[in-house]
């Protein structure tokens, strides 16, 4: 083979791995595009051209994210007039496009070293080479399903981009069928009136997770500030943002090596760790709950026995006696709701096999979190009956109600523009489109307004439900998308006094799920310490947490015990008698017991602290 | 009167208990996580100079040397004008030989080019033949000198080609004038109107040999010469005033007091020691401290080996054997007697 120059050839790859080279890059990477164009290359090739670097990247394996846009040649769309309208004609559709190079599809590598795509129709020069079939095509799946994202600062849009994520909704039409193992289901989801095309393009409007909600921006008696948010206790009541919650709890029936195997079945008094009769009082002959049953934590969803952990010894009658070990599953502690249904199957490996759906409502509450599409998230701070609820002249009462300091430092222009679109959909009963970078536009919204008779912005005089006063300041009011967001405080609250404590440090667990204590951690000790307040850090880190007394042997300095037989304190090492009672963390205990195991003797000296 | 002042100084005086330590910690501490997220550099003046947090943790840490040392030289007299300043200044720069000459070598034939910048010279008003004196004063056995005018050829016929270049690389760095390690000088006046020269590079010894200089006004930010040259208490003074200065930069307000606690730490032994495992941390009377701290193992072994007693009187021991800290509250001890 003659010998390349690679100084002036290109080197080409083919789905990653290098095939050869070409003298002429461009010319190659231009023949290749234009056979595409014209279908004599498959349109799911796409060619990446590095020209510093002198390769070329053609791929055709599966993977890249490829997306559609029209080719622009000489500053001119291909999309021509006469086009679209044989494809209003339906004469033509999307396969034509394609195969006859109206359309192609770029990956990501294309669209990055080949592409200068234009986002709008009249935005095309010389030089463009595509041009958007919309200009939300810029945006993500994510973002082009929320509205007026072209009015919200960017940091906004992030952060509502990841809370509709979060949005509580109708996540499957079939969840009545599935055992997921968390999963809600809101009671009345409504499709947003401010809506966005790609929502319908994506299917995103059958899996809906929201309320069109009433909101007042104002102030409520303190309850709303710092984001806090005062909800219509009314509204609550009939359904606003009401959600249910399924839990599923599984288990099956293992089989161990020596042929033995769990069994579902109520517990029998002499299976080793058998709660009491009333435990088992749910479970049917089968040993499953039945369905329809109100459970609280810590009860028994399904009575199960397992072999024991350790072959048995032979008993003193000859044969090993079958002693089984309660594996029962129980509901966790800090759980509660409605057995929804039991299913009854088989596991992979054959075994029986039982998944047990739990169900609860959860009405907005309390500390709920709640955030509309533009990053406006917000906790509730407070229920209110509809007749304490400020009300306009028509007696139109909000659901909701947000402080005035959430807008101006976030710049959340898209927020209220929903708010006043939403409220001219409402009034009139279309559905708006928010398309970013196109819909409907402010000024339409307000002729709407204008023409049913409110203020065309969106403002309203309102009125004090507690007091009838009239409130001085126009207040806005609008109709604005909400969504209720996963983190419920139900699922979240904790609070210990006394409790579980761990084993090897006798200190209180940790974490929600085994009852914990909340750490006093470094930082709050240096606080207390340089405060000087040291009796309140001695009872938070000893007295509160594992304070031992411990027998010490004044002679050696070794920790003794006490010898219940002889009711008397005994040294390990020494034969004193003479011990005194210390009082210390039992952190330190095992500190010393390491240090023992560690070759080291460590003695404690011990001294009367009175006569110092 | 009187009374008022004694007020005012039981005011300012410190409650028996407090844990003035563990203040200081707080009250550097917190200004210190503000500064990592805005450490500005200062521009214009002379060089970048760390300032900041990363000075701070130079000087906590007792670097050996400072990133940039940085001197400021006062000078005996008061001069009036800029002109005679700056000659001084142009005195204490340091020349080395490359600053005022080319060099070219020649491997094939084994020699070394040196051409001379007459005008270089001129500006620094050195002469030629001192400098040629000089580059003769390096040379070692072997090696031939040639020289015509400002251009001087050096032959090494015997010389392995690396210590050749490693001969040029010598006669680069030769110090050909002014004070060693002194670079960049820059005139400018304090804010009493004394004109005083700033220049990077620390050699205090060396500049108060130089007869204009003041030795009792002239300083350098190298916290380790001060130690060597002036000792101890120059240097407790030093940190203090370094940490002074870059928490004032940043526009931290620290007490003074808080500083000078630290500065007495790191001097207390009668040399600088570290904050840290190597330094004042590691140095704890108590072992069980020293063994919460780090390196746990290796103190309590080494412990173990001496045979060593703790006597339990700081914090962290207490708090770890479950003890209350004498500290504060814990400080007080009050006994009752029971009447027999």
């Amino acid at each position: 083979m003659a010998k390349k120059n690679l100084e002036t050839e290109y080197i080409i790859y083919l789905n990653g791995k290098m095939v050869g080279t070409h003298p002429n890059g461009e010319e190659l990477v231009k023949n290749i595009i234009q056979k595409r164009r014209n279908g004599e290359i498959n349109h799911e090739v796409n060619v990446e051209y590095h020209k510093k670097l002198r390769e070329i990247y053609i791929n055709s394996d599966g993977g890249r994210s490829r997306r559609p846009l029209i080719i622009v040649e000489n500053g001119k769309s291909k999309l021509t007039p006469e086009i679209k309208s044989k494809i209003k004609n339906n004469e033509i559709e999307w396969k034509d496009l394609v195969r006859n190079g109206i359309i192609e599809y770029l990956d990501p590598g294309e669209e990055d070293t080949m592409a200068y795509i234009a986002i709008k129709e009249e935005d095309i020069t010389p030089e463009h080479t595509h041009v958007e079939m919309d200009p939300v095509g810029i945006l993500s799946v994510v973002t082009s399903q929320l509205p007026m994202q072209e009015y919200n600062s960017s940091p906004r849009t992030t952060m509502a981009c990841s809370m509709t994520k979060q949005a509580l909704g109708l996540f499957s039409s079939n969840y009545n069928l599935r055992y997921d193992t968390k999963s809600f289901v809101m009671f009345y989801p409504q499709t947003p009136i401010v809506y966005t095309r790609p929502q319908k393009v994506l299917g995103a409007e059958k899996r809906i997770g929201g309320n069109n909600l009433v909101v007042a921006i104002m102030s409520y008696r303190s309850f709303n500030m710092e984001d806090g948010i005062v909800i219509n206790k009314s509204s609550v009541d009939r359904g606003l943002l009401r959600v249910e919650m399924f839990k599923t709890y599984s288990t099956e029936e293992r089989r161990y090596p020596g042929g033995q195997k769990d069994k579902f079945e109520i517990p029998a008094p002499t299976v080793n760790g058998y709660r009491e009769e009333t435990a088992y009082k749910y479970l049917d002959e089968d040993g499953l709950i039945l369905p329809g049953v109100e459970v609280k934590g810590r009860e028994v969803l399904v009575g199960k026995t397992s072999p024991p952990r350790f072959l048995e010894e032979v008993s003193a009658f000859g044969i090993a006696e079958e002693k089984k070990r309660e594996s029962s599953v129980t509901l966790k502690a800090e759980e509660k709701g409605i057995v929804d249904s039991v299913m009854l199957t088989q596991s992979p490996s054959g075994n029986k096999l039982v998944k047990i759906r739990i169900r609860e409502t959860k009405i907005p509450e309390n500390g709920d979190k709640v955030a509309s599409r533009h990053g406006q998230k917000g906790v509730i701070g407070l229920l209110v009956p509809q007749e304490s609820m400020p009300f306009t002249k028509q007696g139109i009462v909000p659901d909701l109600l947000i402080n005035p300091h959430a807008i101006p430092s976030r710049m959340t222009v898209g927020h209220l523009l929903e708010t006043i679109v939403g409220k001219a959909g409402a009034i009139s009963g279309k559905r708006m489109d928010g398309t970013p970078f196109g819909g409907v536009k402010e000024d339409e919204a307000k002729e709407i307004l204008k023409q049913y008779g409110f203020e065309s912005n969106g403002y309203e005089t309102l009125y004090d439900g507690v007091t009838g006063e009239k409130i001085e300041a126009e207040i806005f009011v609008g109709v604005i998308y909400y969504q209720r967001l996963q983190h419920l405080v139900s699922n979240k609250i904790h609070a210990r006094s006394r409790g579980p404590v761990q084993l090897l440090t006798h200190q209180p667990t940790e974490g929600r799920s085994r009852e914990g204590g909340l750490r006093f951690g470094e930082m709050e000790r240096d606080c207390i310490i340089g405060y000087g307040a040291t009796m309140l850090l001695k009872e938070r880190l000893m007295d509160e947490s594992d304070r031992t007394v411990q027998i010490v042997c004044n002679d050696c300095g070794s920790l003794a015990y006490y010898d219940y037989l002889k009711n008397k304190p005994v040294c390990p090492i020494c034969d004193s008698s003479n011990f005194s009672q210390i009082e210390m963390s039992y952190a330190f205990k095992l500190l010393l017991d390491e240090i023992k195991s560690l070759g080291i003797f460590p003695r404690l000296i011990t001294s009367n602290k009175t006569e110092e | 009167m009187v009374t008022k002042i004694n007020k005012g100084k039981n005011e300012l005086m410190v409650t028996p208990g407090e844990g003035v330590g563990i203040m200081t910690a707080h009250s550097l501490g917190e200004p210190g996580t503000q500064m990592t997220m805005r450490t500005f550099h200062l521009p214009g003046v002379v060089e970048m100079v760390p300032t900041g947090l990363p000075r701070l943790i130079e000087i906590v840490d007792a670097k050996k040397k400072p990133k940039k040392p940085i001197v400021t030289v006062y000078l005996k007299e008061r001069y009036k004008d800029k002109k005679k300043v700056e000659e001084i200044a142009m005195k204490i720069d340091e020349v080395l030989l490359e600053n005022v000459a080319r060099f070219s070598e020649d491997f094939k034939k084994k020699q070394v080019m040196i051409t001379i910048d007459k005008k270089a010279l001129e500006e620094r008003n050195l002469g030629l033949v001192e400098i040629k004196k000089k580059i003769m004063g390096e040379l070692e056995s072997g090696i031939k000198m040639k020289h015509q005018r400002e251009r001087v050829l050096l032959i090494a016929k015997d010389l392995q080609l690396r210590m050749l270049r490693k001969l040029t690389n010598k006669l680069k760095a030769l110090h050909v004038a002014g004070v060693k390690d002194i670079t960049k000088p820059v005139v400018t006046q304090d804010e009493n109107g004394e004109w005083l020269i700033i220049a990077g590079g620390s050699n205090l010894t060396d500049l108060f040999k130089i007869p204009e200089v003041d030795p009792k006004k002239s300083t350098t930010n190298d916290i380790m010469e001060i130690y060597k040259l002036f000792g101890i208490e120059a240097a407790r003074n030093s940190i203090l005033e370094e940490i002074h200065t870059t928490m004032k930069i940043q526009g931290a307000d620290v007490d003074i007091r808080h500083i000078c606690l630290l500065a007495d730490g790191m001097t207390a032994d009668g040399e600088i020691v570290s904050v840290g495992r190597h330094g004042l941390s590691g140095k704890k009377p108590s072992v069980l401290a020293r063994a919460a701290f780090e390196e746990t193992v290796k103190h309590l072994v080494n412990s173990a080996i001496h045979g060593e007693e703790d006597k339990l009187n700081g914090v962290t021991e207490n708090i770890l054997i479950g003890q209350p800290v004498p500290l504060g509250t814990g400080l007080v001890k009050l006994t009752m007697k029971p009447q027999k």
